[in-house]
């Protein structure tokens, strides 16, 4: 019954893996990586970290695909680049040495964690480690620091985004109101 | 019960297909959408190594490794927007200033 849950969704976030990465629109890529998102958030829930599950829906596959699909929508991406990228090919050199490097890589990690973990299963899952109370605990105790940290790097980054998105022409003038 | 090597399997396969697409597209949001495809697949590995080991670790850093990824898309995407603003593409062989 697992097996056949767990076969599902790692069918499912592999072919959408595909889509995002050969798609030429980028419209149909980024939905494909939803798609992605929520298979990895369901293969989460089989691992017993729902919590984390839950986060992966709400914040990735909420706001950072938001964030995607706007920056696609406001310059405009998505058929054009599909035809300019027609027009100008990387070397195929390039993609063919690339291909075969991953190739190479995928199958020495492949037989290397197949070696490794090949017969190992799982005991079931209890109770007390799914639950979230010690997680929190945890989160708040030993690493509040961290949790701390990230709460600040969180903040500096959308302060960056927003001043390098925002506009050259206006940034000149409230310069010139300043000077004036 | 699944055996973990499959969920490592997968999270490796995942990774191969990301790096493929950030190694060998030229369109800017790709490159970024193939990013969290790898972020995502690191992630995967992380929840399902704290399963085997039962150590709620690997939970708190997957917690981590979302919030910098978040910032990392934040700052990524208005880099595009700005150099879109100057050079009207984000197609990444035509931003060749720095390239030799």
């Amino acid at each position: 019954m697992q097996l056949a849950v767990f076969a599902l969704f790692a069918l499912l976030s592999l072919v959408s893996a595909v889509v995002v990465v050969a798609h030429k629109n980028a419209v149909y890529s980024t939905m494909s990586l939803v798609v992605v998102l929520v298979s990895s958030a369901a293969l989460f829930v089989l691992l017993g970290a729902p919590f984390i599950a839950t986060l992966q829906v709400l914040v990735y596959a909420g706001a950072i695909v938001v964030l995607f699909l706007f920056v696609i929508m406001l310059l405009n991406l998505g058929r054009e680049n599909a035809t300019g990228e027609a027009e100008a090919p990387r070397g195929s050199g390039q993609k063919w040495g690339t291909i075969l490097g991953a190739g190479v890589f995928a199958g020495t990690l492949l037989a290397l964690i197949w070696r490794t973990y090949g017969s190992d299963s799982l005991e079931p899952l209890q109770a007390e480690a799914v639950a979230t109370k010690p997680l929190a605990t945890l989160l708040f105790s030993n690493y509040i620091l961290a949790f701390e940290v990230i709460g600040l790097l969180l903040l500096v980054a959308v302060v960056a985004a927003s001043v390098v998105a925002r506009r050259v022409g206006s940034a000149g003038e409230a310069e010139a109101e300043k000077e004036g | 019960m699944v055996p973990i090597s499959y969920y490592l399997l997968l999270a490796g396969m995942l990774f191969i297909i990301g790096t493929l697409g950030a190694l060998t597209r030229r369109s800017g949001i790709t490159i970024f959408l193939s990013i969290e495809l790898m972020l995502n697949s690191v992630n995967l590995t992380l929840i399902a190594y704290s399963r085997l080991l039962g150590d709620r670790m690997g939970q708190l850093i997957v917690l981590f490794v979302m919030a910098v990824a978040a910032a990392e898309a934040a700052v990524g995407l208005a880099l595009f927007i700005a150099i879109y603003r100057h050079r009207h593409t984000i197609d990444l062989n035509r931003l060749n200033l720095m390239r030799w």
